[in-house]
């Protein structure tokens, strides 16, 4: 192994350094698990290297991909980073971009979460990429992902068309050592070829438009540097072939040589599951008997085969949900070979802590104002790390990015039309997820007269997913100061007319905030009630050198009663080993002395209050 | 060269951290190394877990009963992670309580070093010495000195150091 040029990479490092070693001039990303890695390493490799290169946190993914996507109709290179169900939001650029199609190598990248981990689904983005009818590529490494996102430009260049890779968490946060080369140099400047037909294409060229498409896609498909990779067995089984692709063939190989099959069976890599090269097609289903497809998450390979004899998913050997460990791909390569199961061997389903808001998270403090305050409310929430408000019961639902907003209105149009009485709805949202989705969702709220409260979280950062920045911090993915827009200006040009800022420390004010809201909602000329929660996320270090430090103890008042547990859930309150008494646990309690309001027989006392 | 390891426990402690050193210990050897590490909201508190395969490996994910070294800084992920070690495996665990597995009370030693946060190479430390590990003792140190922020690197090989000395 040659040391010099291997670095130890995580799969979206890997990711990264590829973009910038293809020469590459622009990236746009928002951040979302497994996916949030992939920029900063763009960043911190282009400064490395010396490249010049625009690099954005945009705020959604929409966003993100219209950016890149002109920058490719200049002639340059362009990648664009995102989640599985960031996809979803970009969707409505991503097919059409397949029609326009691109200039400059034009590269998505998409991280899938089979389980799935961190994610609201566990949706395949290989099966999106075949009905926008873009090639997609699916890397079984971290070092193979890098390799990818090279051939991803080349191919998206020489057919002007997007490339997707499709990477999957265990890909994104896998670390691998990785050989590192300089970046290529294309010394490309702007040049946009004006071409009405094709970039505003009206409804009268997309007939052509598209039959250009399939064309492309015909050719790629015979593309032979694509084709799926065999690794040729003995001929011991040669009625025998195993397919896969991803981290699923990554394990199918481990397991294989564990069970002393390596080189015995017929092995393919499927490195482009989309478009599937049409004389693999024609050579499986000729060539063999029994077929085992294994690839992650939905039957996308499998469907193309078009053949019912498969084993796979939907000859239901492979389960149809959830990720494909190596435990359970062993179980599925047994019955395949037809070799016995052990006993007991499936895996066992894994529990453990369950995640919590950190100590002193700002948000605890307002969900437990909200709780408190509204007993019998409903709360949407949203998505972030403020979803584990549903630990103290003050998170009802989550879907989307930003639907908590609009699933207030909904709410409250609901219970309203039937008899004029309506509940108290109080929405809680975050900065970015603000930015991202909920400014259209408070704008449609306001006009169709809908009454609740929005309580947007701002924490002045996107922190579930490594702190990113968002627009109101002002700072920008390279640390340079970008132009800072403010949440106050937002809600009021939203049409908001009850707007207040309050820190949800101060739980008083916070509480009577929350009150007047409630009395807003329902007064006669009232609306939607937006409260700015402020207060910066304690895992910023800066900001926390700026907040008063309390000491904190509990006094011989503490009745075991556990009602700071069951209603403030903070990890630094635990019970004694008799249960009898509550203690704080000072090895993480960061003294934000919220909780001596939240004591009902006032046992839990903040002194001192210095800064750090 | 082939070994399998996994590092447990539970977000903030410091998981990431040891693996990492782990895998920059495999390529100063001259190793191949994979790894796995659990990301997102698990982050926040939850229970994480690490793998590591050191050696011609493809797969980054260890299976049940094939890992040859568990590091456990929460003691009570052992209940969890347990099926993942192979039979005459080794494993570390933080505890002041003895059982079927080595343990060492790595809390109290990282607090008598002035630093809590050095939990995690304390638990490192007792490993290395005892674990039977691709790496010694010296190519840990060399890592760790690498890999630490300048201002943590002589408490981390503090806390390395008690773990070794652990008798």
């Amino acid at each position: 192994m040659d040391q010099t040029k291997q670095k130890i990479l995580m799969g979206n490092e890997a990711i990264g350094r590829g973009v910038v070693e293809a020469g590459c001039t622009l990236t746009a990303s928002y951040p979302g698990t497994p996916a949030s890695e992939i920029l900063a390493s763009v960043v911190n490799f282009s400064r490395e290297t010396e490249i010049k290169m625009h690099i954005e946190w945009s705020v959604n993914e929409k966003v993100a991909y219209e950016v890149a996507l002109a920058n490719s109709y200049t002639g340059k290179r362009s990648a664009v980073a995102m989640k599985q169900v960031g996809l979803n939001v970009a969707s409505d650029p991503f097919m059409r971009s397949a029609y326009l199609g691109v200039k400059g190598g034009f590269v998505v990248i998409v991280a899938d979460d089979p389980g799935p981990h961190s994610s609201q689904t566990e949706q395949d983005s290989r099966l999106f990429a075949l009905s926008a009818k873009i090639p997609v590529f699916d890397p079984a490494s971290p070092r193979e992902a890098k390799e990818m996102v090279r051939k991803a430009f080349e191919l998206s260049e020489k057919y002007e068309i997007p490339v997707m890779l499709r990477s999957t968490t265990r890909i994104c946060h896998a670390r691998q050592n990785v050989p590192c080369l300089p970046p290529e140099r294309l010394e490309r400047t702007a040049d946009f070829e004006k071409d009405p037909g094709r970039w505003v294409a009206t409804p009268q060229f997309l007939y052509d438009l598209h039959h250009r498409l399939n064309d492309k896609i015909d050719k790629i498909l015979e593309e032979e540097d694509f084709s799926p990779l065999l690794i040729p067995g003995d001929g011991s089984l040669s009625k025998y072939c195993i397919i896969s692709s991803g981290v699923a063939f990554a394990h199918t190989c481990d397991l294989l040589e564990d069970m002393k099959f390596s080189g015995k069976i017929d092995l393919f890599q499927v490195t482009m599951p989309y478009p599937l090269n049409k004389k693999f097609i024609r050579k499986i289903n000729s060539g063999y008997k029994k077929i085992l497809v294994i690839e992650e998450t939905y039957p996308v390979i499998e469907m193309q085969l078009t053949n019912p004899e498969i084993n796979g998913r939907n000859s239901k050997l492979i389960p149809n949900q959830g990720e494909l460990t190596p435990d359970i791909i062993q179980d599925v390569l047994k019955k395949f070979l037809e070799l016995p199961l052990e006993a007991g061997a499936s895996p066992e389903q894994i529990k453990g802590k369950r995640p919590t808001l950190c100590p002193g998270c700002p948000h605890r403090a307002a969900f437990y104002a909200i709780k408190e305050t509204f007993p019998e409310g409903i709360f949407p929430s949203d998505i972030g790390c403020y979803t584990l408000g549903m630990n103290l019961g003050a998170v009802d639902t989550c879907h989307c990015m930003g639907a908590c907003i609009s699933q207030g209105a909904g709410f409250y149009h609901a219970y309203a039309q039937d008899n004029g009485k309506f509940p108290t709805i109080a929405v809680t949202i975050g900065d970015s997820t603000f930015f991202h989705a909920g400014i259209p969702g408070l704008i449609n709220a306001v006009f169709q007269k809908a009454r609740f409260i929005v309580v947007i979280l701002d924490n002045s950062t996107t922190a579930m997913t490594g702190n990113q920045p968002t627009p109101e911090v002002g700072i920008m993915a390279d640390g340079t100061r970008g132009t800072p827009v403010l949440i106050p200006d937002l809600v009021k040009a939203c049409g908001v007319r009850f707007l207040k800022e309050c820190d949800p420390y101060d739980l008083e004010t916070f509480t009577s905030y929350l009150k007047e809201a409630d009395q807003y909602c329902r007064s006669e000329d009232g609306g939607v009630a937006v409260i700015i929660s402020k207060h910066p996320c304690v895992l910023d270090k800066e900001a926390m050198k700026a907040q008063p430090v309390y000491s904190m103890r509990i006094t011989e008042d503490c009745t075991g009663c556990e009602y700071c547990l069951n209603n403030f859930e903070c990890p630094a309150l635990v019970s004694d080993s008799d249960g009898e008494r509550v203690i704080i646990d000072q090895n993480i309690c960061i003294g934000c002395g919220v909780c001596q309001h939240v004591c009902p027989v006032g046992a839990i006392i903040a002194e001192g209050g210095g800064k750090k | 060269m082939k070994q399998q390891i996994i590092v447990s426990g539970i977000g903030g402690q410091g998981v990431l951290f040891l693996t990492r050193l782990f895998a920059q210990a495999a390529v100063e050897e001259g190793l191949d190394v994979l790894t796995s590490e659990t990301h997102g909201m698990a982050m926040r508190g939850g229970t994480v877990v690490s793998h590591l395969k050191v050696g011609p490996f493809k797969s980054p994910l260890i299976r049940m009963g094939q890992c040859d070294v568990g590091l456990f800084i929460n003691a009570s992920n052992l209940d969890i992670y347990r099926n993942f070690i192979r039979p005459g495996g080794r494993s570390f665990v933080n505890t002041d309580i003895s059982g079927e597995y080595y343990n060492i009370d790595a809390t109290g030693l990282a607090k008598e070093c002035g630093s809590l946060l050095v939990t995690n190479l304390v638990l490192l430390g007792y490993a290395v010495k005892e674990g039977n590990l691709f790496c010694d003792e010296g190519v840990m140190e060399t890592i760790i000195r690498k890999s630490s922020q300048p201002d943590r690197i002589e408490m981390n090989l503090k806390g390395f150091k008690a773990g070794v000395s652990r008798n």
